[in-house]
């Protein structure tokens, strides 16, 4: 399977509608007043500036950089599917350095955070393309066991070796003052990590459309065969340098999330954020610039749900059924297209 | 017997694939009880022509019956039932599974019971019976190919096949295995069952058929008994008539040879291997001098394949040394697989041909102002470089994948079947270009399955055969008589 998918022909706007209109069903549905809950959707997620700069956002910050990390790795038709182990990785060093330096300025601190986070979301992936490249070892399967034994490894490291100092509850301590990221807006916990992320789209999409490397990995990902015997492109390098460059994001998303959002490691810390995040990625159609909007969304889906669950009683994993529907909706269109130029191509 | 109605008639039948003409008005006479070899060069319709015959395929035109009733095939499934029965050259098999279960499989109902013991029974008194033993119990991956061929034909029998069709059978078998199979085959035949063989491997068909009929570019070009026929006759089919047997117009040898010039590529004892990794090419030395053009002929599997890839610098030889100039175009057979990116723009597509080397950023303006170029200098019809690729036709896609591997005065362009599938007269533009390359001094080295392409361009013919490279005088005969090892 490779995943092309840089075609327009998903309007935003159009998934956007069906999920909405999904989701009062849903409510309506399940028997919850709907005013109600819609009422709280619409505070928790965009209804205020305290709303969105201190809910929406900081969700969207970590699915903006994962889903990079995504769209990435699906463009040069790596199927990495293994974001939540890598941004687990790169939470968890994050912390681990941050727990380490309390005493260094933050100038210093602060991107020894991420940088940790980057080198082991990368090395996390690397595990996977490593075993690609050498064993021809798919990465679906490797990927999504990589993400178990990431689960299991922050379970045990937040009862073991970095569990709080009284050994009470399963995780870590809060980090410093010094080792958090610096909020954007002075009362609100939109940090800088969105910075990051909006940045990193930026540069991802210049990379893509104005460099040669990132020529190279989308004509690997539209055509092996064309890339190899048509350019000369050395395939299996590029693939699997765009495999540890996508764990390096995720990794950071991964940072961003333990320094910017919960300042502590602990077991659910990521509660799913990288598969969210292939949601964002698929639904942007792989495009970086596209992944800030379908991120935000996203965001602001998660944000909705959360005060819906708080104020009207709707449980929030009527959001998660949502963002799976989003994701089989994008592939079956994909896919749909797919089939169409196969069998428009029909000779032996 | 003699009264007997044909085991397998089909007439004029007519098979489009897109625009591709698979089978034009092709005629087929199997008379009951004989073995009949069906002879082409790849590409010809031998194997559509059977798959029709085996319901997989539906005509466009033309009648098809077996013994002698008017039959319209849906499926196989008919066709099997009607006592026909087909061994591909992929064999479709599954290999986790036992002889005793595949065989079985298809054969009974949805939800009746598998009983193992029947099956097994059944697949031990087919080998009794035929000769054709295999272990019920053995799984499929675990047996060899031959094999796995006796499996593929016990299957058929199973379903009392009475006109058995085997698509290039002796391929993938050894010459030993290839031998027992021809013998079997020959034996069912005298039991009044009949056979089809499909081939491109002439003596072998002259030597165990009774009836031969050849295909080309999807006509009926020869059907005749084997008895009546010589190796000479067959070849002249099979390559085109006018190959052997008209005059044709032909430059001047004199104009032809006038700017050969330096060795551009060489190769040295070069052997090379297949993706499977057996090796097709064996101990090849050769040269290409600028301003020449160096066909090379060769049936499929001969190694020509190989060679082209090592020429043009995309395949690694397993031994010997190659020579090759800084700048090679190369133009593989497959322009959508190998060559193009249809998705993207002509500018993009022409970016693709230094993708591999480039660094730092895409002069993307440079680029967009050279492929306005390619595409006046080859006459491409295209509404400009913006345009993605696969809103142009076939022969201008090709038009384009030669003009941008001419471009920046390559000293040696490889072309594997550079005009298969296009029409007469992007063909002829094709070869102009190619001319016109070799005029300003680039060594051009071109394969075609198409020996009368190779005659009116070439200077100096190489045949491939058996993974060794013969140079041969560039005339019909010559070539013909080495590409089927008659040298």
């Amino acid at each position: 399977m490779t995943m092309r998918a840089t075609g327009r022909l998903v309007p935003p706007a159009a998934i956007a509608v069906g999920v909405f209109a999904t989701l009062v069903l849903v409510v309506v549905g399940g028997g919850f007043d709907l005013g109600a809950a819609l009422s709280a959707f619409w505070r928790g997620s965009v209804g205020s500036p305290y709303a969105l700069l201190s809910a929406t956002l900081v969700r969207a910050t970590p699915l903006i950089l994962v889903g990079l990390a995504v769209a990435s790795a699906f463009r040069a038709g790596v199927l990495n599917i293994g974001a939540e182990g890598q941004l687990l990785a790169g939470a968890t060093a994050a912390v681990a350095v941050g727990l380490a330096g309390p005493t260094w300025p933050g100038a210093i601190l602060l991107p020894a955070e991420l940088l940790a986070g980057i080198a082991a979301g990368a090395a996390w992936a690397g595990v996977a393309a490593f075993l690609k490249r050498s064993f021809g070892v798919l990465e679906v399967i490797s990927t999504l066991m990589l993400n178990f034994i990431a689960v299991q490894g922050v379970s045990y490291l937040v009862r073991g070796p970095l569990q709080e100092p009284t050994h009470v509850y399963p995780q870590t301590s809060a980090l410093a003052p010094v080792a958090r990221l610096p909020m954007l807006i002075p009362g609100h916990r939109v940090h800088l990590g969105l910075l990051v992320a909006l940045a990193l789209a930026l540069v991802l999409r210049w990379v893509s459309g104005a460099t040669a490397a990132g020529f190279r990995v989308r004509l690997v990902g539209a055509s092996p065969s064309a890339a190899v015997m048509g350019g000369q492109v050395k395939v299996k390098r590029v693939v699997f340098r765009v495999f540890l460059a996508s764990g390096a994001m995720a990794g950071l998303g991964g940072a961003t999330v333990t320094t910017g959002q919960t300042y502590a490691l602990f077991e659910d810390v990521s509660s799913g954020l990288g598969y969210t995040a292939i949601a964002v990625a698929l639904l942007a159609r792989l495009d970086p610039l596209a992944v800030i909007g379908t991120g935000i969304f996203f965001g602001a889906l998660e944000a909705g749900a959360a005060a819906m669950q708080r104020d009207a009683g709707v449980p929030s994993v009527f959001v998660a059924i949502l963002e799976a529907l989003v994701v089989l909706g994008v592939l079956a269109m994909g896919f749909s297209r797919r089939a169409s130029a196969v069998a428009s191509t029909g000779i032996e | 017997m003699i009264d007997s109605p044909p085991a397998l008639s089909a007439r004029g039948i007519t098979k489009r694939f897109g625009r591709t003409v698979a089978l034009d008005s092709a005629t087929l006479e199997v008379r009951q009880g004989t073995f009949h070899a069906l002879l082409g060069e790849n590409g010809a319709g031998k194997t559509t022509l059977m798959r029709l015959a085996f319901g997989m395929i539906r005509s466009d035109a033309g009648e098809l019956r077996v013994g002698g009733v008017l039959r319209h095939w849906r499926s196989s499934a008919d066709a099997i039932a009607a006592g026909v029965g087909m061994v591909h050259q992929h064999f479709m098999l599954i290999p986790a599974m036992t002889v005793a279960e595949n065989v079985a499989l298809g054969t009974r109902g949805f939800l009746s019971a598998f009983d193992r013991r029947a099956a097994a029974d059944r697949v031990t008194r087919l080998g009794s019976e035929t000769g054709l033993v295999l272990d019920p119990d053995a799984r499929v991956a675990d047996l060899s190919v031959g094999a796995q061929q006796r499996l593929e034909i016990v299957k058929a029998l199973a379903r009392d096949a009475r006109l058995l069709i085997l698509d290039e059978p002796t391929a993938v078998l050894s010459p030993l295995e290839a031998h027992e199979l021809y013998s079997w085959l020959r034996r069912f035949v005298d039991r009044s069952h009949t056979v089809v063989l499909i081939t491109h491997k002439l003596r072998e068909a002259l030597a165990v058929a009774d009836d031969i009929t050849v295909l080309r570019r999807g006509k009926t070009v020869l059907s005749n008994t084997a008895r009546d026929l010589n190796e000479h006759q067959v070849v002249g089919a099979l390559l085109g008539g006018t190959a052997l047997d008209e005059p044709r117009p032909v430059e001047p040898a004199d104009t032809r040879r006038r700017n050969r010039g330096a060795v551009v590529a060489s190769l040295s004892r070069v052997s090379a291997a297949d993706a499977a990794g057996v090796t097709r090419l064996r101990d090849v030395t050769l040269e290409v001098r600028a301003g020449e053009i160096l066909g090379v002929a060769g049936v499929e599997g001969a190694g020509q394949h190989q060679l082209i890839r090592v020429l043009a610098g995309r395949q690694r030889p397993v031994s010997g040394s190659v020579a090759l100039p800084a700048r090679v175009g190369f133009v593989p057979e497959d322009r959508l697989r190998d060559a193009l990116i249809t998705s993207m723009t002509l500018t993009e597509n022409l970016a693709l041909k230094e993708a591999g080397t480039r660094r730092g950023r895409m002069p993307w303006a440079e680029l967009r102002s050279r492929t306005t170029a390619v595409l006046r200098n080859g006459e491409i019809n295209a509404l400009g470089p913006e345009t993605a690729v696969d809103t142009l036709s076939g022969g201008n896609q090709q038009k384009f994948v030669l003009g941008r591997e001419l471009e920046g005065a390559p000293e040696l362009l490889v072309a594997e079947n550079p005009v298969r599938g296009l029409d007469i007269r992007a063909a002829a533009q094709v070869l102009e270009s190619l001319r016109l390359a070799r005029a300003a001094g680039v060594a051009i080295v071109m394969h075609s399955a198409d020996l009368d392409e190779l005659l009116v361009v070439a200077d100096r013919i190489v045949v491939c055969f058996g993974g060794r490279v013969i140079a041969v005088a560039a005339d019909p005969q010559s070539v013909a008589r080495a590409l089927v090892g008659a040298l």
